[in-house]
């Protein structure tokens, strides 16, 4: 349990909500950078992994382990994809800036 | 305050610290060293929650490959990022109502919510502190979620292909062994016997 060392659930819960909000925030701010929004995501995943990890710590669930096992995953599949998008967009562009990404416009 | 009290502050304040120069640095390189120290801190409160598996897989998976991916990435575009940069504060009152409204709307439910008395008893793997964490986790992923485990790693192959797919580029002038070729020639078409006048070249 997280009670005994005197960490609460209402700490994890704290600090994985200020990280998610500054993941969203960083799309915002630097909304032409597509790296930085790459990042942002990744933030933003860690927050809710943080958030299943708290949550089975404090219900004796490892259940909430096994999901944030997933969640790495997915966020390291996610993370080889965008990349490899970027990669090749800025083979074809020269550019990786967000409001370029507007060919498919009629 | 207890030691895990004081690490655990110790963590968080880093990693929220090094989330905030992720977003506001003005270099993408040091923007991919802070997302390690985020991740490497919240390692560090992965184990002060008793999840040591994860917090060592999140130093492996993020730190030996995702963060060394988008530094690779960084380093490797010649982009000028001070061009990106500008007009990043046009948005900036937007990011900062939408994040000061979702903050307060995170921090009100997570502070506000309830257990139902009976969900503790419902755990679907309860935690058996006898086992080590490693040990449990291998136990459960690989009889009770083996199919999403399984579902893990297809998701794994098809980004791995995916990845491949798109970054393989064929260039037309590229000289390339071809082996069927070259076992296919014979020794008629490859030899050629030329009598060659004393005296003069070929």
């Amino acid at each position: 349990m997280l009670d005994a060392a005197g960490i609460g659930l209402g700490h994890y819960l704290t600090v994985a909500a200020i990280l998610f909000t500054l993941g969203v925030f960083g799309i915002f701010l630097n909304r032409k950078n597509i790296i930085i929004i790459l990042m942002s995501v990744e933030l933003i995943l860690l927050a809710v992994n943080i958030n299943f990890v708290a949550f089975s710590a404090q219900l004796g669930d490892l259940a909430g382990q096994v999901f944030a096992l997933l969640i790495l995953t997915v966020a390291a599949a996610e993370a080889a994809i965008g990349l490899a998008i970027l990669v090749i967009f800025y083979r074809n562009r020269g550019t990786i800036a967000v409001e370029d990404v507007n060919q498919l416009k009629g | 305050m207890t030691l895990a009290l004081f690490f655990f502050y110790v963590f968080s304040i880093i990693a929220v610290a090094s989330a905030l120069m992720v977003i506001a640095s003005r270099n993408p390189v040091h923007s991919v060293l802070f997302l390690i120290l985020v991740f490497v801190n919240a390692a560090g409160l992965f184990m002060l929650a008793g999840a040591e598996f994860l917090a060592l897989i999140l130093i492996v998976v993020y730190v030996g490959a995702v963060a060394v991916l988008f530094l690779f990435v960084t380093m490797m575009l010649d982009v000028d990022f001070a061009s990106l940069r500008q007009g990043m504060l046009q948005y900036a009152p937007v990011g900062v109502v939408v994040g000061v409204i979702l903050l307060l709307e995170l921090l009100l439910v997570g502070g506000s919510f309830v257990m139902a008395p009976q969900v503790s008893g419902a755990s679907a793997v309860p935690i058996d502190h006898a086992v080590d964490n490693t040990r449990a986790l291998g136990q459960v992923i690989y009889t009770r979620y083996v199919f999403l485990f399984q579902g893990a790693g297809a998701v794994l192959l098809v980004a791995m292909v995916g990845a491949i797919v798109l970054t393989l580029q064929h260039k037309a002038n590229v000289k390339r062994q071809n082996i069927a070729h070259q076992t296919q020639r014979t020794r008629a078409e490859a030899t050629e016997l030329v009598k060659v006048k004393s005296g003069q070249g070929v």
